[in-house]
């Protein structure tokens, strides 16, 4: 069985342990470095990207966790998307840079516009995680302004990409560890199974 | 069942975003800043802190409005604010505004001394504060999508805090114990709708994310609240009130991360400054007492 791992320093990893282990894995919360040797990937949650970069950095986690992500699958929702990206704006604060995207914060506006939506899947994602419409909750989200060419868009939302791959690492502008469908995890779990056979 | 809808859930989502954080009261935009900066995962917007409305007294009532609009312009994250008890024409500014969340709060004076506001009629969420269980369920049923233990608000004193705290888990571990015929005369006695007295019975929690707030002064009282099974904290004159504001933000940030690990807890609390002076909340007068307010 795969362990991985959530990192735990702020936000809802507790609602990600959960769907996790529904989706048949092993979870481990994560709050300092020499944690991260015991998982084989690694799930940032939603909460607030400022908080979760003061502690990165402040506890020395910043540098490991990037040095983590060229080697095993990152999965990051909403907060967790943010640090993943290779550009943050609006306002600009520093990131991971592991995934070749743009990402504009708090871009729908404020809690007001934080909305429940249901979404036709993109032919990849029906392809590789199953048919039918997706709910999505978006909080206070951010948008992804621009993909570089690697990148791979498997939801929209509005005309924009709200859940994408590339490489080890996949990010979602929306929590699908709040709502029941697994798909999302159980996407997430065939990109460590499929790492784990590259790294054997 | 109400808590279940789409609007309700996004209510409740971003109270689950907040978990694990400190929310933090300020009164300006530089005191905004701080907080942000120290890794507060929110600010509550005032006028005064608790302390100071404690002192000066007074009728204490909504910020003005330049004042919060100046904090959500300074800062990226959730900024909240406070109405007073039963205010709902205060809830309706606030929301025209579009601030994040409202805190109909005990720490202003009540505008009505029997109805709180029927915060179901309103899209921003609420958070409500509650000592024991009964009044966590009114307040969720009028619709509050996240509670916050009451404590003693600017008192500097933690005690308040964990008595409600237990008081909420010590009730709800007795109600998932009970018969399933004595659950109605239990929902009779706590004063709270049924339908919710079923469901923390079942699922042994309150359908809401419950944070603590009230006293909290140092990263101590933090782990303390946390390991009582507080999902986030609130800390109001504890951070302006002491000697190094910045410094103890963040040494109160990292012990809510960290609540569980001594030597994580040990280095928030080295080279801290002196705290707020606190009071002897048993010795406040009941008309001096915060959290009596609200029904």
């Amino acid at each position: 069985m795969k362990t991985v791992g959530v990192l735990a320093l702020q936000g809802d990893f507790e609602a990600h342990a959960r769907a996790l282990q529904e989706a048949g894995a092993q979870t481990r919360l994560v709050r300092k470095a020499s944690e991260l040797a015991q998982v084989e990937a690694l799930v940032i949650p939603g909460g607030e990207s400022t908080t979760m970069l003061r502690l990165l950095e402040d506890e020395g986690l910043f540098e490991p966790l990037r040095e983590f992500g060229r080697e095993r699958p990152i999965f990051g929702t909403c907060a967790g998307a943010i640090l993943l990206a290779s550009d943050v704006f609006r306002p600009a604060q520093p990131a991971l840079g592991l995934m070749d995207i743009a990402v504009e914060r708090n871009a729908y506006g404020r809690q007001i516009e934080s909305r429940v939506v249901r979404l036709q899947p993109e032919p990849e994602f029906v392809r590789e995680a199953g048919d039918g419409e997706l709910e999505a909750v978006f909080i206070r989200a951010p948008i992804i302004r621009r993909t570089g060419p690697g990148v791979r868009v498997l939801l929209r939302y509005l005309g924009d990409p709200v859940l994408v791959a590339e490489g080890l690492h996949m990010a979602a502008t929306f929590h699908p560890e709040l709502s029941a469908d697994r798909r999302v995890h159980r996407l997430f779990l065939r990109l460590v199974e499929q790492n784990k056979v590259r790294a054997e | 069942m109400m808590f279940l809808d789409d609007a309700f859930r996004v209510k409740v989502g971003l109270a689950e975003m907040l978990k694990g954080g400190v929310i933090m009261d300020v009164t300006n935009a530089e005191q905004a800043k701080i907080a942000e900066r120290a890794g507060a995962v929110a600010v509550m917007a005032l006028e005064r802190v608790p302390a100071d409305i404690r002192r000066e007294g007074g009728v204490a009532r909504m910020a003005p409005i330049r004042k919060i609009r100046e904090i959500m312009e300074a800062v990226s994250i959730p900024v909240m604010a406070k109405c007073r008890i039963g205010h709902f024409a205060e809830a309706q500014i606030l929301e025209a505004l579009g601030v994040d969340y409202i805190d109909e709060s005990e720490v202003l004076t009540p505008a009505d001394e029997e109805h709180h506001v029927d915060k179901r009629a309103f899209k921003v969420p609420f958070v409500c504060g509650a000592r024991n269980l009964g009044e966590a369920l009114r307040r969720i049923a009028e619709g509050a999508a996240m509670i916050r233990t009451k404590g003693e608000a600017g008192s500097g004193n933690v005690v308040e805090a964990v008595r409600h705290l237990r008081a909420i888990q010590r009730e709800i571990r007795q109600l998932t114990v009970l018969g399933k015929e004595e659950r109605a005369a239990e929902a009779k006695r706590l004063g709270a709708p049924l339908e919710l007295v079923e469901w923390v019975a079942e699922h042994g929690k309150l359908p809401v994310p419950n944070f603590s707030a009230g006293g909290i002064a140092t990263p101590a009282d933090a782990a303390l609240v946390m390991q009582l099974g507080a999902e986030a904290v609130f800390v109001g004159s504890g951070i302006f009130k002491s000697e190094d504001p910045e410094a103890r933000a963040r040494a109160i940030v990292k012990a809510v991360t960290y609540y569980n690990d001594p030597q994580k807890l040990l280095e928030a609390s080295e080279e801290l400054g002196m705290g707020m002076p606190g009071l002897d909340v048993a010795r406040l007068p009941e008309s001096e007492r915060l959290a009596v307010r609200g029904w």
